[in-house]
């Protein structure tokens, strides 16, 4: 009743083309940026924007990547932890060494030097598919992070093998560093991901992104078509790596503030972003934000619920959240394979019939 | 008698209502415990977070907290891991009318992590005998302190033990020095000072790395056995020292060579090796065993009434007093904090100044129940470190017992010094701090 496109005419094709066609899905986009960049601002405390908002932001960033290879391309990847160590590492070599470049700027960097890499690895992708390029991403992974731990010039011969970001600012206001206002770390990686969420639908609907579906759907068919396989999946590749970097970057300056390579990016980085994935939505936007909310935001909030709402042992609490976040998978996989994207789909169709389904 | 039992019911009730109001509107001061009771570490986590759990409790118990303000314990599950620490941290630091009063990260990870925040936080950060070394220069880092002494001192003491046992420093020429370490940035944290221990003392340093967690090291343990180094030190926490243990046992490692930081030196780390492990030493600042009265005391007002956090025969063991002694410098802080500020309702900002004014001598710990427990220590404005002092102890696997083998060393000074300079100096630049005035 509400959600129906009648009586909304297109007289143009601009309009037919545009990203969100219908009225009221554009309604609730700009309802969720207003009230991301306008309500949350006015109500986020310091725990609510470190220890949920921004790795839930960043976390989404980095499923949008792994979404555009995996979900769209068809290309299995077990490197993420990884490339987000590059595109850290790379931010922290940049903003050490021109700081004067600014910090968005440097992200863009770090998201091109991890772009360049990910390109790099994702050569044998050319030749080998399915299970064995997990593997060969998973070399990636353990290369990556055996190099950052190895080699003192990426720590810039820090005794410890620590980076730490050093304080930047953002038209006048402090971005990383402990003294940066929660607010404006938050403002920072919302318009970023927001910027990059846009493109990404964007590009999954453009020639680019049907490349990667034929790829993704069935390759041979894809090349006898006309689409190249090279181009297409190293394009995917480049792209996804891109969205990783700059994750990675800043989850290392903004979030974390200081990082050791074997710890904050190792492989169970690189699983919980697949599972984010997995459990949204595969090939799917909004998929990337719900699977990073669920599994950012579920256990926080099964230790506060046990732990401050009943007082149960901590050890407990802890083992319960391991427990249930694991049901929770399986039975999301069970009742929903596709997704949690593809609930909200379901629920979309019905709301088009109701009040009268046929 | 159902009416009776109503009516003692209500008349308990009513009692108990200003009663609890009254405890609500009580000072309390928030101490805030990061556990790992889960994960790769936990073996070693359970025991130190029982140990500070139960010596705040029995002052709760015994003296009614600390000058009569209460103590409110706030476990926290970090897992050993960095993303759930900031999520504790942010969780903790403003909870109860005091906000967290001190901080006991109990990670190197998350030390590093809370250092810059600490002073914008204003909450003192105890990272005992781990963390940042180069945080013993108070000038730079006001907010952190590593007593009763760091990696660095500990590493030269290491050295020290060996030399005598060459007989003489001199003899260290030309011998062969193995650290086997935690591939993190706790790990990695003595490889400098034995590099430039190396350089002085003419003796050959390998560093062999183990991976997180620690469960597979075949080919370190292959590279000994191949090398032969003379010592071999080893930086390890959680599984990684059982397993290095046991596998330097199944090489046939003599065991006396073979020296332990003090995170690798509890009864978890030996008793899966034993026999084998008889005669493994670790470096130590505390003594083994429950027989003090502070020990006494936590059976009596704790799990005599059930109410301890752990298990009544592993109390006393290395890693539980460790989290004991910690608790009880944090307690002596805030005891200071009080006396400084002539206030009860401290918050961190007077805690800092009471660490820094901490003074826990020997007199003062026979009075707290701890005689000749620990090392007597005295903080200044410039030195976060103290003493500095450690010793070395023996696991002896017929008794099942460590044993103190040494006395307390002092450090090798004008190895750690120039270091410590060094290391600060550079975060000050990093960070643009500005070394304060501590005259």
């Amino acid at each position: 009743m509400i959600y129906r496109e009648t009586g909304q005419f297109k007289d143009s094709y601009s309009d037919d083309q545009a990203l969100f066609p219908i009225a009221q899905d554009r309604y609730v986009i700009y309802a969720v940026l207003f009230v991301t960049f306008v309500v949350v601002p006015m109500l986020a405390n310091e725990y609510w924007v470190n220890a949920i908002l921004l790795p839930f932001l960043i976390y989404s960033l980095a499923a949008l990547g792994l979404n555009i290879l995996t979900g769209y391309c068809g290309q299995v990847s077990l490197g993420t932890g990884g490339f987000m160590a590059v595109g850290a590492f790379s931010v922290y070599k940049l903003m050490v060494a021109f700081p004067e470049l600014g910090f968005i700027p440097l992200v863009i960097i770090s998201g091109f030097i991890t772009a360049a890499v990910g390109t790099l690895f994702g050569l044998p992708s050319l030749r080998i598919k399915g299970f064995y390029l997990a593997v060969a991403t998973l070399a990636a992974q353990f290369f990556l992070v055996w190099l950052f731990n190895k080699v003192g010039w990426f720590v810039n011969y820090n005794a410890t093998g620590m980076i730490t970001s050093p304080p930047m600012t953002l038209f006048g206001v402090l971005i990383t560093g402990p003294q940066a206002p929660p607010v404006a770390k938050y403002l920072l990686c919302a318009t970023i991901v927001a910027i990059f969420a846009l493109a990404a639908k964007n590009l999954a609907r453009g020639r680019l992104g049907r490349n990667w579906m034929a790829i993704r759907d069935m390759d041979i068919a894809a090349e006898l078509i006309g689409v190249r396989p090279l181009m297409a999946k190293l394009s995917a590749f480049a792209v996804s790596s891109f969205y990783i970097g700059m994750a990675g970057a800043l989850y290392f300056a903004v979030w974390l503030g200081s990082a050791e390579p074997t710890e904050a990016f190792d492989i169970n980085q690189s699983f919980l972003v697949l599972f984010m994935i997995i459990i949204g939505g595969l090939g799917s936007v909004l998929g990337s934000f719900l699977g990073a909310a669920f599994l950012v935001i579920m256990p926080i909030l099964l230790k506060n619920i046990m732990v401050d709402g009943f007082g149960t042992n901590t050890a407990l609490a802890a083992h319960i959240e391991i427990m249930t976040i694991g049901v929770l998978i399986i039975a999301f996989l069970i009742v929903e394979p596709h997704g949690l994207a593809r609930l909200w789909r379901i629920a979309k169709e019905k709301m088009r019939l109701w009040p009268f389904p046929y | 008698m159902k009416i009776r039992n109503l009516t003692k019911t209500l008349v308990a009730a009513l009692l108990a209502v200003p009663l609890v109001s009254g405890i609500a509107n009580a000072y309390e001061l928030t101490i805030p415990s990061f556990d790992y009771r889960t994960g790769p570490y936990a073996p070693n986590g359970i025991p130190f977070a029982n140990g500070y759990g139960d010596y705040m409790n029995m002052l709760n118990a015994r003296d009614g907290g600390i000058n009569g303000t209460k103590l409110k314990l706030l476990p926290c599950e970090t897992a050993y891991n960095t993303k759930r620490g900031v999520e504790c941290y942010e969780n903790v630091k403003n909870q109860g009318e005091s906000g967290a009063v001190a901080i006991q990260p109990l990670s190197t990870g998350i030390t590093y992590q809370l250092i810059p925040k600490a002073s914008v936080d204003e909450i003192p950060i105890f990272s005992m005998g781990y963390g940042r070394t180069s945080a013993a220069n108070g000038k730079i880092f006001p907010w952190v302190f590593n007593f009763p002494a760091t990696y660095w001192s500990q590493a030269t003491v290491f050295v020290q033990y060996i030399g005598e046992e060459e007989g003489g420093m001199d003899k260290l020429k030309g011998k062969k020095i193995a650290l086997v370490y935690h591939n993190s940035a706790y790990g990695k944290e003595p490889i400098r000072t034995l590099e430039s221990a190396a350089k002085k003392y003419g003796f050959e340093f390998m560093a062999l790395p183990v991976d997180h967690p620690g469960q597979e090291q075949k080919a370190t343990w292959l590279q000994i056995r191949k090398e032969r180094p003379d010592w071999v030190l080893m930086w390890g926490w959680g599984v990684m020292n059982q397993v290095a243990i046991k596998e330097a046992a199944s090489i046939r490692y003599p065991m006396d060579h073979f020296i332990g930081v003090w995170w690798s030196g509890s009864e978890n780390d030996v008793l899966p090796a034993g026999e084998a492990a008889d005669g493994y030493l670790s470096g130590a600042f505390h003594k083994p065993g429950d027989d003090f009265p502070a020990h006494r005391d936590i059976k009596k007002y704790l799990y005599d009434k059930g109410k301890g956090l752990g298990e009544l025969d592993r109390i006393g063991e290395v890693l539980y007093n460790r989290g004991l002694v910690a608790a009880m410098w944090t307690s002596e802080a805030i005891r200071k904090a009080m006396e400084i500020h002539g206030t009860n309702e401290v918050t961190g900002k007077h805690v800092r100044d009471g660490f820094e004014a901490l003074d826990v001598d020997e007199a003062r710990l026979s009075e707290l129940g701890l005689p000749d427990f620990t090392i007597p220590v005295k903080i200044t404005c410039e030195n976060h470190e103290g003493p500095g002092k450690a010793a070395l102890q023996q696991w002896d696997a017929k008794k099942k017992q460590w044993i103190f083998v040494t006395d307390f060393y002092e450090p090798l000074r004008d190895i750690t010094g120039p270091l410590i300079a060094e290391d600060s100096a550079q975060y000050a630049a990093e960070n643009n701090v500005t070394a304060r005035d501590c005259n």
